[in-house]
């Protein structure tokens, strides 16, 4: 089977306009990369540098920047749907959690793969339930659920493990890398966690904060499988620290403002 | 009309207050004239006798159907006009003078209007109840359409969900408390101004049948048919808004 989903990005710049149309905001600036086919990348950043606004526009939802994003010679909007996990689970509340799921998919035999994939992240209980009767974390699950049923050849996830405990969190890494290796996912993940990003992506784009340009490109050769929390990822990454400080003044800060939360 | 059947309120409350009602009901018929205002008993007894000539069932009917097509009528026109006039800037700016125009103009002015355009028919009295009714319903959908949470649409869009899915899974739910709003309310203003369209212009309904009992002075009838309607009205929303409401915003509770 032929590889999908070769990403071309050239972003000169995505401005937001305030209502008033007198102050703009530009949040990202030159953002030149592609990723390849099947590979993992993820991008790390500090809080407001556009790593969302960046998913949105490879999604296809967000066409108002100048520049271009191309996948495989085409627009987003053009071709097959991605998996699109956003920051907040953005279920629709009047669905229960397996019709949140279900509406994403065509597929024929989707009653069943739905409830595979719930009972595979734990929710087998909750089938029924509305989105309003979960926890946080729980609607993170559905969310994630909903964006990996189709097992899309691109998957966008926007800090999609965020404020769930560690244990849940790395069930559902491995869970995500078991898909992606599946049907050989272009993914595009964003963090701000640096531990992570190095325990999953091929690939690292830091971008620097607002406007985000992106400062540091590093390619991650650690063989997988690979231990979450492992030696050889913290050795990585304080090397990567120690070469690049200026990483320090955005990534560091975040993180700890993460962890006050 | 809001018969708040909510979990916890309390039924003997509910039965308590309305048997007071008729108590007081009654001792102020003992104490007024007779005439001028009938008991309970004998309003109860004058439905009965109504409802045995068969007239009541025929003018009740008549006045029902007419209410249920102009309610179809007002809302439809004014669901389609306050999504288009909540999304899309222009037309809300076009539309919005003629609006408060429409809101601002009183019913009895649409309904006379109505009979001299268009003759003392049936068309020139269900188009003056929906011209009535649809402003509101206009103005209730615009403020949905304006609040429908812009992130879920970006979800529909996202994987690419189709017209279908995206109008009535994403899109219309988020409409729902509003519509449901705007048929209590339209199905209690439509009633009460389908009783005037017949009273100045029908030879058939409640509002007709009132205004004969009205040059009679059948106080005894006219409560006997307001109360006979009410109870219509008050089914069509237990039975049918409340399970309705229920249903779709079952994801609530």
């Amino acid at each position: 089977m032929a590889l999908l989903n070769m990403i071309e990005i050239d972003v000169s710049s995505k401005t937001y306009h305030r209502d008033d149309d007198r102050s703009e905001l530009v949040v990202l600036r030159n953002i030149r990369f592609s990723v390849e086919p099947g590979q993992f990348c993820c991008i790390v950043g500090p809080s407001g540098c556009g790593k969302t606004s960046l998913l949105n526009m490879i999604s296809g939802i967000d066409e108002d920047f100048s520049g271009s994003v191309v996948i495989d010679g085409g627009a987003p909007s053009a071709g097959p749907p991605p998996g699109y996990m956003f920051q907040s689970s953005r279920l629709l509340p009047w669905l229960r959690v397996r019709e949140n799921v279900e509406l994403v998919t065509e597929a024929t035999d989707a009653r069943a793969r739905v409830a595979g994939l719930l009972n595979e992240i734990g929710l087998e209980d909750f089938v029924d339930a509305y989105p309003g009767q979960l926890s946080g974390g729980m609607r993170r699950r559905v969310a994630l659920a909903r964006a990996i049923v189709n097992e899309p050849s691109l998957l966008l996830l926007d800090e999609p493990f965020l404020s769930l405990d560690t244990p849940v969190a790395n069930r559902l890494r491995r869970l995500l890398i078991d898909v992606c290796a599946r049907r050989s996912s272009t993914v595009l993940f964003v963090t701000h966690d640096l531990r992570e990003a190095l325990y999953l992506a091929d690939r690292l784009l830091f971008i620097s904060s607002r406007p985000g340009e992106i400062v540091l490109d590093q390619l991650v050769d650690i063989p997988r499988p690979r231990i979450p929390e492992g030696e050889d990822i913290e050795l990585l990454r304080l090397e990567l620290l120690r070469k690049n400080p200026q990483l320090l003044s955005g990534l560091l800060e975040t993180d700890e403002n993460d962890y006050q939360k | 009309m809001n018969l708040n059947l909510r979990k916890g309120s309390n039924p003997r409350l509910r039965i308590a207050s309305l048997v007071l009602f008729i108590a007081i009901w009654q001792l102020a018929a003992i104490v007024v004239e007779r005439q001028l205002l009938p008991g309970p008993q004998q309003v109860f007894f004058s439905i009965v006798d109504h409802l045995g000539q068969g007239e009541l069932i025929f003018h009740l009917s008549t006045t029902l159907a007419r209410v249920v097509v102009s309610f179809i009528c007002a809302m439809a026109l004014g669901v389609a006009l306050g999504i288009v006039m909540g999304r899309n800037r222009n037309w809300d700016a076009a539309l919005d003078g003629m609006l408060v125009l429409a809101l601002n103009l009183p019913a009895l002015v649409t309904i006379i209007l109505c009979y001299l355009w268009f003759g003392l028919g049936e068309f020139a009295a269900i188009l003056a109840v929906a011209i009535n009714k649809f402003p509101v319903v206009v103005v209730n959908m615009r403020e949905g359409a304006r609040a429908v949470d812009q992130d879920l649409l970006q979800v529909a869009k996202a994987f690419r969900l189709d017209w279908r899915k995206r109008w009535f899974r994403v899109y219309l739910p988020q409409l729902y408390p509003y519509l449901l709003a705007s048929a209590r309310s339209g199905l209690a203003l439509v009633w009460k101004i389908v009783l005037v369209v017949e009273l100045l212009g029908r030879s058939n309904g409640v509002g007709f049948q009132l205004g004969i009992y009205f040059q009679f002075f059948d106080i005894t009838s006219i409560l006997a048919y307001s109360f006979a309607f009410i109870a219509v009205v008050m089914a069509i929303e237990y039975l049918l808004i409340t399970p309705l409401d229920r249903r779709l915003m079952r994801w609530r509770s």
